[in-house]
């Protein structure tokens, strides 16, 4: 599987989805349009600053309210290659990898990077690369299921088939 | 080893005589619901899947209640785009504006759940139907389509904490506080991944709209579903509402609990949530001075006829202090009408609130009530998120509808009982 790499933007517990996309911006379905507000409510200057590839690390519970999987859309249409965090909500959990945003849960990277960090993070293995300060973390793998749905192109590729 | 009242529920549509916490099941579902929100998404997805109709057309529920009455062009759009695929696949429960309401009000009221089902749904207080003793989550859009197309979810089996309600609650205090002071003290993620499963005496003393709001906020301290036990009140619910069949599941005596809470009911207080986060809760004692400029009262959490009632019993025949903004929105018609023929509505709007058409509207602010920077809000809905009812730098407070309503007179965040004997 393949390998990301970017510059951190590190964010605290409870990202939820609220943030991440505004109501305001749902009446639309466009990625595009949608990665335009991504995290405004957070951090106004995220857009014009993430490029592509570029990683988001979180402390507990990331995605959590609302079910809109506007949420792991917008960020994925902004260029954001993979979210770390300590936990997820199990909505965001879910629609991240239906449509393919790769999430890891790793405690231990996010408590060693920090904002700013340039880190790699390769898929296969669960390790996580911390090129700034030379460390390494390494991931929780993903549950089984998971990864039958990540390898066959998420949930709709997956049911397709038959 | 013992089932808890969820995994019997899950067991059985799995087909399998037991389950435990982690498995991974396919279930079937009994309804596959979506709102003019997440409906686009999941048809776009359903598209791709290479399947003409949907799995059942009695079993799928579309129900725009967002952004409706549309509140933009684009919204106008979205809405038009799922009207035509319901219409399309002769999907059977699409509602429309003038019959449709807040979907987790809705879904209830038209007997689309009944204990012992399956529910999944694109909108995160799909937990609500937990009330009935159904198995209810929030899902995304994709597994909406999967769902729409296959008539089945993958779910891994959750295990559960158990709260046993003791004791009958004060009289102002009501399913809003009961839920609130439980976030309090587990927290945003204190049930992450589980189930909630509600047990005990106390709950005899919980009406069903009690109940609704209770198991609507599960999703706020990150649960996988809320679920109450059947009893005679649930019965006679499904009775008024439902003819489908339903099947009574009970946790088995020795199913295992991550944690058990005991909860005396006569001790909790009034409770509210400060922002921005619903386990940022305080009894109503330590609120101190908190003046507001507006007042929801309304939503899938408390926009219920008993909501109004409540509402209406501490406004009527009292003026909203200058200056506030009140604004009261029935979750469905159905409540509506109750809630005019009661002569509800005419006590309301006399003592100077506004009554909406049922919606969303501020509660996800979306239209209808939107707050500018700096403005607090006393709401009964249920996430007080940055940003939710508005500007990323105005306030909600979450409370129940007594005190939201004591707080309309007062124009600062007040205890009902201050207000009445
Ligand atoms: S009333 Fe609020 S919480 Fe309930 S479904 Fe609508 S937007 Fe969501």
């Amino acid at each position: 599987m393949k390998q990301a790499q970017g510059t951190v933007f590190k964010y605290g517990s409870n990202v939820d989805t609220d943030v991440i996309i505004p109501a305001r911006y749902l009446n639309t379905s466009d990625p595009a349009e949608l990665a335009k507000y991504c995290l405004i409510d957070l951090d106004k200057t995220f857009v014009d600053r993430v490029k592509p590839g570029d990683i988001i690390v979180a402390e507990k519970n990331f995605g959590c309210g609302s079910s809109r999987e506007h949420a792991p859309i917008a960020l994925k249409a902004a260029g954001v290659s993979v979210v770390i965090a300590e936990t997820f909500a199990r909505i965001f959990y879910r629609n991240a990898l239906n449509i393919g945003l790769p999430i890891l849960e790793c405690p231990e990277a996010v408590k060693g990077i920090s904002d700013g960090d340039q880190v790699a993070v390769d898929f296969s293995t669960g390790i996580i690369t911390n090129l700034t300060k030379n460390e390494t973390y390494q991931a929780q793998p993903f549950p089984e299921f998971m990864q039958e749905l990540i390898n066959s192109g998420g949930l709709i590729k997956s049911i397709s088939k038959k | 080893m013992g089932m808890t009242m969820t995994q019997k529920i899950l067991a059985a549509h799995a087909g399998l005589a037991q389950v435990k916490a982690g498995q991974l099941i396919k279930a079937k579902l009994d309804l596959v619901l979506g709102n003019d929100i997440t409906t686009p998404v999941a048809v776009k997805e359903f598209n791709k899947i290479g399947v003409s109709e949907v799995f059942d057309k009695s079993k799928v529920a579309i129900v725009p209640d967002h952004f409706t009455p549309n509140k933009d062009i684009k919204a106008a759009e979205q809405c038009k785009f799922i009207r035509e695929f319901a219409h399309d696949k002769e999907i059977e429960n699409y509602f429309e504006v003038g019959e449709m309401g807040i979907e987790h009000a809705l879904i209830p009221e038209k007997g689309l759940v009944v204990p012992g089902d399956v529910v999944i749904g694109a909108d995160s207080h799909t937990c609500t139907y937990g009330a009935l003793g159904a198995f209810s989550t929030g899902v995304g859009s994709t597994d909406m389509a999967a769902g729409m197309a296959t008539g089945e979810a993958w779910f891994k089996v959750p295990s559960a904490i158990k709260f046993v309600l003791t004791g009958k609650p004060s009289k102002w205090v009501s399913g809003k506080d009961i839920i609130l002071h439980i976030i309090g003290l587990i927290g945003v993620d204190g049930a992450l991944y589980r189930s909630m499963e509600f047990v005990g005496d106390g709950i005899k003393h919980l009406s069903m709209d009690s109940r609704f709001t209770m198991a609507n906020m599960a999703i706020e301290a990150g649960a996988k579903n809320g679920i109450f036990p059947v009893d005679e009140l649930t019965l006679a619910y499904v009775k008024e509402h439902s003819t489908k069949e339903y099947t009574i599941y009970e946790a088995d005596e020795d199913a295992e609990y991550d944690e058990v809470y005991h909860i005396d009911l006569s001790e909790i207080r009034p409770t509210v949530a400060f922002p921005h986060l619903p386990d940022n809760t305080r009894t109503i004692d330590n609120v101190g001075d908190i003046e507001i400029d507006q007042v929801v009262i309304g939503s899938c959490t408390n926009g219920r006829i008993e909501d109004i009632r409540m509402a209406a019993q501490i406004l009527a025949g009292k003026k909203v202090k200058k200056g506030v903004r009140v604004i009261i929105f029935p979750a469905t018609q159905k409540i509506y009408l109750q809630a005019l023929k009661e002569g509800l509505i005419e006590q309301l709007v006399e003592a100077g609130a506004v009554f909406s058409t049922p919606t969303c509207g501020p509660c996800l602010g979306g239209h209808m009530g939107i707050l500018a920077a700096g403005e607090r809000c006393v709401a009964t809905t249920n996430r007080n998120f940055v940003g939710r009812m508005g500007h990323p730098e105005s306030e909600v407070y979450l409370a129940s509808p007594a005190v939201a309503a004591a707080s309309a007179l007062t124009g600062k965040i007040t205890n009902p009982e201050d207000i009445m004997d």
